[in-house]
């Protein structure tokens, strides 16, 4: 059995782990609210950006640019996906991860080459070890991002597109849906689906008065509308992220009590049996001492 | 008459959102001015300046690439960045655009993280000054 010296460093020491989890958490609570913040202002941006667009391409025929029509045939696809930076946040590397690998293969069980764009060292270094095809990997730039560095993202996946050095691109991050619930979510890029108009007693692209022609408005929308959605998908996925974090804390944080709960127990009954065990050697003592 | 309702939103934050009595805009076929009871309207917007009147009180503001909506006497202007003239310190972007041309010159990995950073710190830095001594 552990001596009572055993037991108390051990306390000494989860209750040092409870200190750091607590502050991790905290930290990763007022990290959560920046982004929160972030995610808030972004969204009139990106709810106008999408009713104008789909009202734009709810009258326009979709021959008009590549970037709209579905190639033929499909050989080598790209995926955008998302990671972060650091561990300790539960399963949330784990669970994108898993989906990027269930995904990449379905895609190569359909005889499709995979190349990866990476965002976040927890998944640069997993692919590297798998030794994935990586494109490109962009590590610890969250909270540096602006939207001309996502533009430029943007049009390096519309360059190789259009130069058929790839067929399609999709994205995985991981979407934000309350404190508790995060959800690894799959995103086709490229070729463009445009968003369904929400209701059809809005204006169509003919009642506007559109300089240039709406189709030329179009186009340049287009890769708009993917900047707008890598933008989207990195602020989802750092939310998440500290989200995910947030609770895994505060999960280490109320096991370590119980750890120290259950060590202080076994503390007070070492120490009790130790007394008793003195006490007896007394009561022995005395006894022998007596019949002597 | 009847007012219009201004709202310029970057991917940041909401910039503008405010009554207006006329807005004038760099639109991609050139500049384009906006009253109330303008037609149902769709354009690009190019780097450049962007006025509005507000009752008595004119302001200006420096905006980068997007795009403006006009419906129902409701402006919406859709910008990557956008600046009130009043608040760009034009010293400072001097300064800035001085950094980033000398960063761009020592740089030449373009591929960099770094240097594109530079490079969109060189653009907003010269439309800021234009905007500034225009106004001033």
């Amino acid at each position: 059995m552990a001596t009572l010296r055993d037991i108390l460093r051990k306390i000494g020491a989860v209750k040092k782990t409870q200190q750091i989890t607590k502050a991790m958490n905290m930290v990763a609570a007022a990290k959560l609210r920046t982004t929160q913040g972030r995610m808030e202002n972004f969204k009139p941006y990106a709810g106008k950006f999408a009713e104008v667009l789909g009202n734009l391409a709810s009258g326009i025929d979709p021959e008009i640019h590549p970037l709209l029509v579905k190639k033929e045939e499909v050989s080598r696809v790209e995926l955008l996906h998302f990671t972060a930076d650091r561990g300790l946040c539960g399963s949330f590397n784990v669970n994108t991860v898993n989906a990027a690998q269930k995904w990449i293969k379905g895609q190569q069980d359909n005889g499709r080459d995979c190349s990866l764009t990476l965002v976040g060292k927890k998944g640069r270094d997993f692919f590297r070890k798998q030794g994935a095809n990586i494109t490109e990997s962009h590590i610890q730039i969250y909270g540096k991002i602006d939207i001309s560095f996502i533009n430029q993202m943007a049009r390096g996946f519309i360059a190789r597109y259009l130069s058929d050095e790839i067929d399609e691109v999709h994205m995985i991050y991981t979407r934000f849906i309350s404190m508790a619930k995060q959800e690894p979510t799959l995103v086709k890029l490229i070729p463009i689906e445009p968003p369904q108009r929400e209701s059809e007693t809005e204006k169509t692209a003919a009642e506007y008065l559109c300089e240039p022609s709406a189709e030329e408005l179009l186009i340049e929308l287009l890769p708009k509308h993917i900047s707008v959605q890598i933008y989207n998908a990195f602020l989802q996925n750092e939310v998440s992220e500290h989200a995910a974090r947030m609770s895994a804390m505060d999960n280490a944080t109320k096991n370590c009590s119980e750890i120290v709960e259950n060590l202080t127990l076994t503390y007070n009954k070492a120490r009790q049996a130790a007394i008793t065990a003195e006490l007896m050697d007394i009561v022995g003592g005395a006894e022998a001492i007596k019949k002597a | 008459m009847g007012r219009l309702f201004l709202e310029i939103v970057t991917p940041e934050k909401i910039v503008v959102s405010q009554e207006v009595d006329s807005v004038v805009a760099p639109g991609t076929d050139g500049e384009f001015g906006v009253l109330p009871g303008h037609i149902h309207f769709l354009t690009g917007i190019v780097p450049g300046e962007l006025r509005y009147n507000a009752g008595a009180g004119k302001e200006s503001m420096a905006v980068t690439t997007g795009f403006a909506e006009v419906s129902n006497d409701k402006v919406s202007i859709l910008v990557d960045a956008a600046e009130k003239t009043s608040e760009i310190d034009a010293e400072r972007a001097r300064q800035a655009m001085e950094r980033a041309r000398e960063r761009l010159r020592k740089d030449k990995r373009t591929e960099d993280v770094d240097h594109l950073r530079a490079e969109a710190a060189l653009r907003r830095a010269v439309m800021r000054i234009r905007v500034v001594e225009k106004a001033i």
